[in-house]
């Protein structure tokens, strides 16, 4: 069955979160990704919106983290402080995250392109709860575009943390132990971090994909895990149930 | 040993518990009726230069009347906690370079210029990147951790996000050291707003208010903010707050003024009552591309408009109302 990169990597994504878990998302891939797993691998997952939404039925893809659909049927409507120290109890496995610039430690920038903090060439919305969030549960997954305008060597801003500048970074800054970046997933690869440079190294390759390619869309020197697997690409059944009943206006897989 | 780091930002509000407390001690505590207009209570309760905070998040339970109202008063210099402030934001930015002098001049920053999955607004990129207004940077929760330490009557509270980065370091955070276990967390100072807005569901005269779904940091920043302006959908008697106390999250003693406005987060969402207008958004972040179109639309839909009921009323009126409820329940999917 054909598919598109979007549609494997909510694929992708939903498959790395397990039944009985935890999941901060937001709007979008995420979104999407974790309302999959709900209906395939994870069907006890458990989706908290750091507006307040507790364990929502979504009914359908919010436009807000904020908005009635975040707590549609959930078991609460609570607020951010509660969502966050949730998070900082040690209570949330995952959270899903994105943003315009990732560097090899996982790190992200939201905030600004640009040199001069004052002036910016582009000003971006900033943290929101997102440097919480990856400060706060235990894994962090990136799901984002693989191009070298992303995945730079240096970031113009670094607004959330991955493992900053290394092994033992997160801990020393005073971020809570065991916590860090988990996996990328890209339109080209599923990327992982290497257990003692705390660096990414590639994982799987999607199909008909080389690492060439892989090497030339990153900025910064890239690992690989070997052996290097071949991502699954999606089955039937989560594309019928992700265009159906997921996404059936198609909002994250496109027209 | 290595002295603790500090974030370099500046403190656009003053964190002591001891000054919050005699603005505090100023509050009027009777029980007296503060029903009033949206204009009447921007005219009183904001002021030129003033620290302002807007509750809900993004465009979901936004009090749209009272930052409509602040641009019209054309209220100058103004500090803003933006806490994933999103169609607020760009409402306030209008009054930046377009001919009206500055509304905004500084800014916390957790969330701003972006209106979610909507898109960046390119007005409000159009004034931060002009470099007019003073950023400084903190994350959703580390903004509302200042409102609760303000809602506690202290001058900080320890959190352990924002470590390590960038965000840290453009903050006015400083890294402390637990007395008790000698970890590392981030000492958060206190933010009092000089004035809030909140939009509730329910609210009687005195200023005793409900609020159905998430919450965000409004019962926070209620407590924090040493003058508060609620708008509600629906006034409702005092004798209907006392059938049920335990639904009432702001008390009368936070508020300053009460105004109904019913539809008062259009175009944002109010849960249980309407869903955002997404058509009407998508208008603002079109029309904003082209400065001088944008001015015409800023006349026709604020400067120009006597009150919040006649921007309805140019945005669709009651039928467009009626169609965004029937959206929030879902009725137009056939449930």
């Amino acid at each position: 069955m054909h598919y598109n990169p979007m549609e494997l990597m909510i694929c992708c994504a939903a498959r790395l979160l397990e039944d009985g878990k935890t999941a901060a998302v937001g709007t979008g891939v995420p979104c999407a990704a974790a309302m999959l797993a709900q209906r395939t691998c994870a069907p006890h997952l458990v989706i908290l919106f750091e507006a307040g939404g507790v364990a929502p039925q979504l009914p359908t893809m919010p436009i807000s983290v904020g908005d009635s659909r975040t707590f549609y049927r959930g078991v609460m409507a609570t607020s951010m402080c509660d969502i966050m120290e949730t998070c900082q109890r040690g209570l949330i496995d995952y959270t899903f995250l994105g943003g315009a610039q990732i560097d090899a430690h996982g790190n992200l920038n939201s905030t600004m392109i640009g040199r001069d903090y004052a002036r910016p060439d582009v000003r971006l919305p900033g943290s929101g709860g997102a440097n919480d969030l990856a400060s706060l549960c235990w894994r962090i997954l990136v799901v984002t575009i693989h191009d070298r305008r992303r995945f730079v060597e240096r970031l113009d801003f670094l607004t959330t943390p991955g493992y900053l500048s290394g092994p033992g970074a997160r801990e020393a800054a005073g971020l809570p132990p065991g916590t860090g970046p988990y996996r990328v997933i890209t339109d080209l690869a599923v990327i992982g971090y290497h257990e003692q440079t705390k660096r990414m190294e590639v994982l799987s390759l999607h199909p008909g994909v080389g690492l060439e390619k892989v090497r030339e869309a990153t900025g910064f020197e890239l690992h690989v895990r070997e052996p290097l697997a071949v991502t699954e690409p999606p089955t039937e059944a989560e594309l019928r149930i992700l265009r159906e009943e997921v996404d059936p206006h198609r909002y994250c897989i496109g027209r | 040993m290595n002295s603790l780091p500090q974030g370099t930002g500046a403190l656009f509000a003053d964190p002591s518990a001891n000054r919050a407390r005699e603005a505090f001690a100023a509050k009027p505590r009777a029980l007296c009726d503060k029903l009033t207009t949206v204009a009447d209570a921007v005219a009183r309760l904001v002021r030129d230069g003033d620290y302002l905070a807007i509750g809900g998040f993004g465009a979901n339970r936004l009090p749209t009347a009272v930052v409509h109202e602040v641009l019209r008063q054309g209220k100058q210099d103004l500090s803003f906690a933006g806490h994933t402030a999103t169609h607020d934001f760009q409402i306030l930015c209008a009054g930046n370079l377009t001919g009206r002098g500055r509304t905004l001049a500084k800014v916390d920053v957790a969330y701003v210029v972006g209106l979610e999955a909507r898109g960046l607004s390119p007005h409000a990129r159009r004034v931060i990147e002009s470099g007019e207004v003073e950023c400084v940077e903190w994350s959703n929760y580390t903004l509302a951790v200042r409102l609760k330490a303000a809602a506690m009557g202290l001058p900080f509270l320890p959190a352990r996000s924002l470590l390590g980065t960038d965000t840290f370091r453009h903050s006015a955070a400083k890294v402390i050291v637990c007395p008790f276990t000698g970890e590392k967390l981030v000492a958060l100072p206190a933010l009092y707003p000089d004035v809030s807005a909140i939009h509730v569901h329910e609210a009687d005269r005195y200023g005793n208010c409900r609020i159905r779904g998430t919450t965000v940091a409004d019962i926070e920043l209620a407590r924090a903010s040493k003058r508060l302006i609620i708008t509600c959908e629906r006034l409702i008697p005092n004798d209907e707050i006392r059938r049920d106390p335990t639904r009432t999250v702001i008390p009368f003693l936070c508020v300053d003024a009460v105004c109904e406005v019913h539809y008062g987060s259009y175009p944002g969402n109010m849960p249980y009552e309407y869903f955002s207008d997404e058509d009407h958004l998508r208008r603002w972040l079109t029309v904003e591309k082209d400065l001088d179109a944008y001015k015409r639309f800023l006349e026709e839909h604020v400067y120009g408009v006597k009150d919040f009921a006649e921007y309805l009323q140019r945005c669709g009126g009651l039928p467009r109302m009626q169609q965004l409820r029937q959206r929030e329940f879902l009725l137009d999917r056939g449930r």
